[in-house]
């Protein structure tokens, strides 16, 4: 065997493309692999092309599998979009790294010092080594936030900064992320699995391990002062399921231990932050926010924010909550301070800034704009404030108009707008189909605050391009991401990551608390995914009936189905009357497949699936897989579908339905959060099998017979076999349906559940509203005589049954009425 | 000139409200000419935690958090104030514009607190129109408070008083447009003027004395929240105009609160669970007082006999 990896010319190089002027992470100038990527580089050849793409696709599995997602806003995939993982690392030599780690805790520090300045003494305003303009011009600057001072002067717990590499090798500064930073839990998702799927490599390589900073961060948090003493209830705050990054919100939640709460989840009285839970208000101490600055609080802040927590400021300044990172703190993510810091490093620190930024002007001077005017096409125009509003402008590539359009704002505000250097990024290796192929890459570094100082995650968010010529490196434009190796020195600590992740578990007490959104969104999980099922049974049931040649015997029975329906509002009320063949099939398959008419499969799915997305922190990626499963499975294709594919999408779909239900009851705690699953759940289906049982009655009396169906829908067609072994009957079928507490599919089996959960969920101790409706339904079932009223229905034509029906009816509506009143509606409006 | 004022807020709501929570900007300012001799703030029913502090800005502001179900929600500031006129330089002795003017890296003849009120806020952005509409004014040398003067005569004549022109939510640039608006569209209108100039220029939030028409009598509650102007004159401090009127304030101005815009001193805002719909009154009455004892009898009075106008 020979050792391909000192030959430049090795199979998997051959058409790496050298190009000139640009730093290239994996050749050196020569062709050849630089020191720190021979091993691998030799490792990806022994492996071959096929067996390259072969892992490529596991880690692509393993990365839908978890649930890793990035929503794209406007994109045709609909919300979330799988995360998009190279399977080549990004390696970087030890001493290399040792110069980036003691630049960026440095920089966290600085940056730490000013935010202090700046939301207190201001003396750097006043001296003028700070201008005040680009305070007081800066709108994340918040004047309500100003004298918060929180425990240990501590504003930046978590400080992200882009790094890049120019053509010269050395590392350089892009750009901060101070108030929200997003990263690290997609870089530990991408270690996890990248680990995974090249395991000899990463071993072999000694890459440094990512644990230990997650531990510091949590230990960080940890140490924050409770009001009540102790450890602080710590909540991890995120934006919501709409958010682009919910999907590490969601990760870093369960990773961390903390609960991951909404801005409606949390509500503040007495200047004190609470989590609303089922068992009523707990305290919280600590928020890590993944909102913005502005979108926190929509009293004080931004007004027309719903994401926030009214009165969270207050809070703050009260000093009963620690915001992480402190509210405001976005100040100094302007690009325009880059140009300050070298500066503002000396005072503040006494030392050299090691890490340089990018040469940057910041027009609200005189001489930089001047400057800028001059050299517009060398440079890259950025907004200063307000990221990701407009720009970056590459003057070079603009039109004169455009150019005389960008001139005059500036003119106008020359405040808003900052010039930096354009540098080339360096490239690195990127997997694509066709082989290696070198794109600008970007690395993301995350610090964090700890007792000792600021500490560096060893490795980072790798991102890259999608293709040579993009300036721009972002998510949100396509690209990809990579994993980032920081070669280790000496023995790799002992401190193994898969180990960590195991005892990481939400603390007990956290576990115990469901707040009141995520109960009423199981609650509606467990009726939608009810719904579901009920409307799939009723439509295959039909449907089935409808294949083949429709034999004379079997016409009766479909008709009496047809009206069935029809009575239960599915089909249209004239189909009471009369229905051709044709109308139903075509009626099926709308049913089946609109999105746009209530009560449809596809639009059941659908909420099912939305409100699935906003409890995804709630599952096992077993039960996601199951969801997901289902939504592919329901998805409809183009042309005419013939019924018999109908049928197996049906069958198919009744399945990830039982699976799911299977895992619900299998693998969810029986807290109360299962409870309320539970619950809507039980309370669509008594509610769907009266209707059923109703409607049933009403077609019967017309003369045709519904029996058989109905014993059908509500798969109980075995269990009467068994019992009766007889031609089904309706006194014992509507025991069976209504009044057999062992049949699961039974009326009064919902019932007995509902009261068992009524029973224990949390209740005040004067009332238990919920409890009253089940007593009440309880009795009416108790009192009824099913087969007698039957009889008595179905021969002399009175409606004591129907009457009967309605009561119970009217008491499931009653006691869902007290749950909402009791344990959810939360809704936040605004005045003035 | 001493007066008595009594703001009332009611907030009605179609539906039980569980919490709220409530900044305010309602304390008469301590300033040189104008004493804040008493304040109280009522608030029915009695919410659960009322907070004091001062602001940014300096002014006094208060937090306070409603726990418990209610459907209607009043909120009364009573204040005494003592105005004596206010002297303000001469027009044409003030410094030229332009030496008032402040940039980002040097405002030699700014004060720091005065360069935070030259840049655009969340509800005044730097609209290139804004800069137009004030140059005429504006012309080469010409002594501030002179210019300043022109412009506010200029926007009273160009505007016209129209409360149903706009909301406290319009936009500046539909204010523009339209030309009609109220005192807080107006005030807004000249700050944006005079900041695209690079001049300091804040939003003043309070009360004006309003005379009813000649031979009728006063009616109760109908005065109004008013807001106005301060720009500054270097060497001199704040100088106060009121575009609404085409006036300097004098003795019948009672400042409350100032800030960048409207948002920065809005007199009540807040945040509230359920409720649906609200429907929200406003009273104010500015009652001139000659003495003291009058000034005690009257409150009470206002207190207990006020209704909604």
């Amino acid at each position: 065997m020979t050792d391909d990896a000192d030959n430049p010319a090795a199979p998997l190089l051959r058409d790496y493309p050298s190009t000139d002027g640009i730093f290239d992470e994996m050749l050196a100038a020569n062709g050849s692999p630089r020191p720190h990527w021979k091993d691998l580089v030799g490792s990806f050849d022994r492996l071959g092309a096929t067996e390259l793409a072969s892992r490529r696709d596991t880690a692509a599995r393993l990365l839908r599998e978890n649930g890793v997602t990035y929503n794209v806003y406007g994109d045709s995939h609909g919300l979330s979009r799988t995360w998009s993982l190279d399977l080549i690392p990004l390696v970087i030599p030890h001493d290399e790294w040792v110069t980036i780690e003691a630049g960026l805790a440095q920089r966290a520090r600085l940056l730490n010092l000013i935010l202090a300045d700046i939301y207190g003494a201001q003396k750097l305003l006043r001296e003028g080594t700070l201008p005040p303009g680009l305070i007081f011009a800066n709108p994340a600057f918040l004047r309500q936030c100003h004298g918060i001072v929180p425990p240990e002067n501590q504003f930046i717990h978590l400080h992200a900064v882009d790094l890049a590499r120019a053509s010269d090798g050395r590392w350089w500064v892009l750009s901060d992320r101070t108030q929200a930073p997003s990263g690290a839990g997609y870089a530990l998702e991408n270690r996890i699995v990248l680990s995974r799927v090249l395991p000899e490599e990463f071993r072999s390589l000694r890459a440094e391990r990512l644990a230990h900073f997650f531990q510091h961060l949590r230990d960080t948090l940890r140490n924050l002062p409770s009001q009540a003493g102790g450890q602080p209830n710590v909540v991890l705050l995120t934006p919501g399921p709409y958010n682009e990054t919910y999907s590490e919100h969601v990760y870093l939640a369960r990773y961390l231990g903390f609960p991951l709460v909404e801005g409606g989840d949390l509500t503040v009285r007495d200047q004190r932050v609470f989590l609303k839970t089922l068992e009523g208000l707990q305290p919280v101490d600590v928020i890590i926010r993944r909102s913005d600055d502005a979108f926190c609080d929509p009293l004080e802040l931004r007004s027309d924010s719903i994401l926030g927590v009214p009165g969270l400021v207050e809070a703050a300044r009260a000093g009963n909550v620690v915001v992480a990172n402190a509210l405001g703190s976005g100040v100094v993510e302007t690009p325009a301070l880059s140009a300050f810091l070298p500066g503002l490093c000396k005072q503040l620190l006494g030392e050299e800034l090691k890490l340089p930024s990018l040469a940057t002007w910041w027009c609200g001077q005189e001489k930089e704009f001047a400057y800028v005017r001059e050299n517009m096409d060398r440079l890259v125009i950025k907004p200063a404030f307000a990221r990701g509003s407009a720009g970056p402008y590459f003057a070079d590539t603009m039109s004169e108009k455009e150019r005389a359009a960008l001139l005059a704002q500036m003119e106008a505000t020359p405040y808003n707008f900052v010039a930096q250097e354009k540098i080339g990024l360096s490239t690195a290796p990127v997997l694509e189909r066709e082989g290696l192929a070198p794109r600008p890459v970007v690395l993301r570094t995350f610090t964090c605050s700890t007792r000792d100082g600021y500490q560096v995650m060893p490795g980072g968010l790798s991102r890259f391009s999608s293709s040579p010529e993009q300036l721009v490196v972002s998510m949100q434009n396509g690209g990809g991401s990579k994993d980032t190796w920081v070669i280790g020195e000496g023995p790799v600590s002992q401190l193994t990551l898969l180990l960590q992740t195991t005892p990481i578990v939400r603390l007990e007490r956290a576990a115990a608390e469901v707040p009141s959104r995520v109960a009423d969104n199981l609650y509606w999980l467990g009726r939608y995914a009810e719904r579901l099922e009920d409307t799939l049974r009723l439509l295959r049931c039909v449907l089935v009936r409808l294949t083949g040649d429709v034999g004379d015997d079997e016409t009766p029975e479909l008709d009496s189905l047809v009206r069935l329906l029809a009575h239960l509002d599915f089909f249209p009320a004239k189909f009471r009357e009369e229905h051709t063949l044709m109308a139903v099939e075509r009626e099926v398959f709308e049913l089946i497949y609109r999105t746009n008419r209530l009560g449809t499969v596809r639009e059941v799915q659908s909420r099912l699936n939305n409100i699935a997305f906003s409890l995804r922190d709630r599952f096992t990626a077993d039960t996601w897989r199951i969801l997901n499963k289902l939504q592919t499975d329901t998805r409809p294709r183009p042309g005419r579908v013939p019924i018999a594919e109908m049928v197996t999408m049906l069958d198919t779909s009744i399945i990830d339905l039982a699976a799911f239900a299977g895992m619900e009851m299998e693998n969810m705690t029986r807290g109360h959060g299962w409870r309320f699953l539970d619950i809507g759940r039980r309370i669509e289906r008594a509610g769907n099998m009266g209707s059923l049982v109703k409607a049933a009655l009403a077609v019967q009396a017309t003369g045709l017979d519904t029996l058989d169906p109905v014993l059908e829908i509500a798969d109980s067609v075995m269990t009467y076999r068994r019992r009766y072994f007889s031609q089904p009957q309706w006194p014992p079928a509507l025991d069976l349906l209504l009044a057999d507490e062992s049949n699961p599919r039974s009326l009064a089996f919902q019932i007995f559940a509902l009261a068992d959960h009524a029973a224990n969920l949390p209740q005040p101790q004067d009332r238990s509203p919920s409890s009253r409706h089940t007593d009440s339904l309880n009795a009416l079932l108790a009192k009824a005589d099913w087969p007698a009223l039957a009889h008595d229905q179905l021969t002399t034509g009175n409606n004591k049954l129907g009457e009967l029906l309605a009561a119970v009816a009217g008491g499931l509506r009653g006691f869902s009425d007290s749950l909402t009143h009791q344990y959810f509606s939360h809704a936040t409006t605004r005045v003035s | 000139m001493n007066y008595e004022i009594v703001h009332r807020t009611v907030y009605e709501y179609t539906s039980e409200v569980s919490v709220s929570q409530h900044v305010v900007h309602l304390t008469p300012r301590n300033l040189p000419g104008q004493q804040c001799l008493r304040h109280e703030l009522v608030v029915e029913p009695t919410p659960a935690l009322v907070t004091s502090r001062e602001d940014y800005f300096g002014n006094s502001t208060s937090f306070f958090t409603m726990a418990g179900a209610h459907r209607t929600l009043v909120v009364t500031a009573h204040s005494e104030v003592a105005l004596s006129p206010r002297r303000w330089p001469e027009p044409n002795k003030t410094p030229a514009w332009e030496r008032a003017r402040g940039y980002a890296d040097r405002s030699e003849n700014l004060t720091i607190e005065a360069q935070e009120y030259i840049y655009p806020s969340a509800l005044i952005p730097a609209l290139p129109a804004l800069s137009e509409y004030a140059r005429p004014s504006f012309s080469a040398g010409r002594p501030l408070l002179e210019a300043v003067l022109d412009l506010t005569r200029r926007i009273f004549t160009d505007f016209t008083f129209d409360p149903k022109a706009t909301t406290v939510s319009t936009p500046l640039e539909e204010v523009m447009k339209k030309r009609r608006g109220v005192c807080q569209d107006f005030a807004h209108f000249q700050i944006g003027c005079l900041r695209t100039l690079g001049l300091p220029a804040r939003y003043v939030s309070g009360y004006l004395e309003t005379l009813p028409p000649p031979g009728k009598t006063k009616l109760v509650g109908s005065d109004a929240s008013h807001a106005w102007v301060q720009v500054f004159v270097p060497d001199f401090g704040w100088v106060e105009v009121d575009p609404t009127n085409d006036v300097m304030p004098s003795d019948r101005h009672i400042v409350v609160a100032w800030g960048r815009d409207f948002e920065d001193v809005s007199p009540i805002r807040g945040v509230i669970s359920g409720g649906d719909k609200h429907i929200l009154k406003v009273a104010v009455d500015v009652t001139p007082l000659t003495k003291k004892t009058e000034a005690l009898g009257a409150s009470t009075q206002s207190q207990s006999s006020q209704t909604q106008s």
